[in-house]
């Protein structure tokens, strides 16, 4: 297969960010009420990632590796400001319903992570294709998810009125707790999937970012540098100190810890349920 | 309308009727991951309010006095941005010099919100609805007591769920994510109250 085409199959199906690796939690909650809404998010964060793949990518052999965070940031923010407007000027309904989330994509973990474990390392045009790849997969997933919650929380679809469903909608659907019911059902399922597919021998990568608990995958640093991608190791126990500092000499040191501590981390959580806090503790306590 | 009403207008609203997490959907991320006992989420919940007050405070002075007047306020999502990671980094240092015993009950918590979409939508929030420097503050306590109460209930409810007998399919994140949708139907009830 063409490499710039398995860029695109990676991004879509393979590593879909919304339903495999169930990155950019907040957006996927927030800005699902209907199907316009979750196209429109999922094709300005295309753009974005595009966009911030391509430079990042361009710039990746003259950004010092000390400040990649900050650079990286820099970039991002811009390419988001610029859309920002494009938004405001040229679909001002769609701007208004998508209001503060439109800035917040500077924080969406599926952008930094990119930048970090794919653009950063590999040449502008297969980085374009990534964006594109990665950007799709996005938006798909939040149209699904909008499109349902449309469905049944206002009985119709894009806009366009469903003939029975419409008279017996559930407009909790269309507020906070419906977004929770739906990711929650979502989660629940892809659990099955999961499950199906390890029995088959093909494994699906693992949840990555806030769902699965790692809560440092969404901080600068480590965060999103798509460690998880990497490693695919089991929360590997930083010391949460160091994680906000992009700095080299702690990534060595993670890799360091992570080889003495994780067994036991292993044994302790779950395979299923991981989650940070145990460290968390544990490291406060060393530290007292 | 009174000043000191609307403050605690705002305080209100901010903390319990449009919820940060629940109703806004921001800071997601914590509110699943460092939700697993009580005592990790007050230290979470601490140390969110702790940023948050300070970052709302220094955002909002930078926006008022440097970006509206020089004509920049089209760079407020790259400067705010940065300013708050740069911010976290600062506070971490100066409470491990300074106030140990205040960073050894926060200052674990402290990387983990650096990029946190609460902090930066909170600045930005602030900026949209025209707050003042005051009500900017008070805006950050509010969202941040909000996120407080959010995530200490649902550590609560967790350390009991522990325990119960879950369906093999929504054990990990989904039962937390219907737990999750059950406080916000709660949370809900009280939007007639402003």
């Amino acid at each position: 297969m063409n490499k710039y085409i398995e860029r695109i199959y990676n991004g879509v199906w393979k590593e879909n960010p919304t339903f495999v690796l169930m990155l950019g939690m907040c957006p996927t909650l927030a800005v699902t009420t209907s199907a316009i809404n979750g196209i429109g998010m999922g094709l300005s964060t295309t753009v974005v990632l595009i966009l911030s793949n391509m430079m990042i990518s361009a710039l990746r052999n003259i950004i010092p590796d000390r400040v990649r965070m900050p650079a990286f940031i820099v970039v991002v923010a811009s390419f988001v400001t610029m859309v920002d407007f494009l938004m405001q000027g040229f679909v001002p309904s769609l701007y208004d319903s998508l209001g503060i989330y439109i800035p917040l994509i500077v924080v969406n973990c599926i952008i930094l992570g990119r930048a970090e474990s794919y653009a950063s390392k590999n040449p502008i045009v297969e980085s374009m294709f990534d964006g594109i790849g990665m950007g799709l997969g996005f938006t798909i997933g939040l149209t699904l998810i909008g499109s349902v919650r449309e469905i049944l929380g206002n009985g119709s679809i894009f806009d366009v009125n469903i003939a029975v469903l419409n008279d017996y909608h559930i407009t909790l659907f269309g507020l906070a707790p419906g977004a929770f019911f739906v990711l929650s059902i979502l989660v629940a399922l892809m659990n099955i999937v999961r499950k199906k597919m390890e029995e088959k021998g093909k494994p699906l990568p693992p949840v990555q970012g806030c769902l699965a608990g790692d809560c440092r995958t969404c901080t600068l640093s480590s965060g999103c540098t798509g460690k998880a991608t990497i490693t695919k190791e089991v929360l590997p126990p930083v010391n949460p100190k160091d994680v906000a500092k992009p700095v080299p000499d702690t990534r060595i040191e993670v890799e360091h810890t992570s080889n003495t501590l994780n067994t036991i981390d292993v044994e302790k959580s779950g395979s299923d349920s991981s989650y940070a806090d145990d460290d968390i503790v544990e490291k406060g306590k060393e530290e007292s | 309308m009174n000043y000191v009403t609307e403050l605690i207008l705002i305080l209100v609203s901010s903390a319990i009727v449009n919820n940060v997490v629940l109703s806004q959907f921001l800071g997601i991320c914590p509110f699943l991951g460092v939700s697993k006992r009580v005592e990790t989420a007050a230290g979470m919940g601490g140390a969110v309010i702790f940023v948050i007050t300070i970052a709302s405070f220094v955002s909002s002075v930078i926006y008022k006095f440097i970006l509206a007047p020089t004509g920049f306020d089209y760079m407020k999502t790259i400067v705010f941005i940065l300013v708050i990671a740069a911010l976290v980094q600062f506070v971490e240092m100066f409470l491990k010099k300074s106030v140990p015993s205040l960073y050894q009950s926060l200052g674990v918590y402290l990387p983990l919100i650096t990029t946190n979409c609460a902090v930066l939508g909170t600045a930005l929030n602030n900026v949209q609805y025209e707050y003042d420097i005051l009500q900017s503050v008070i805006n950050g306590v509010g969202v941040s007591v909000g996120f407080t109460i959010a995530i200490v209930i649902m550590a609560g409810i967790r350390e009991k769920i522990e325990y119960n007998d879950i369906p093999k399919t929504f054990k990990g994140s989904a039962i937390v994510l219907v737990t999750a949708g059950l406080m916000a139907m709660a949370f809900l009830g009280f939007s007639g109250i402003i």
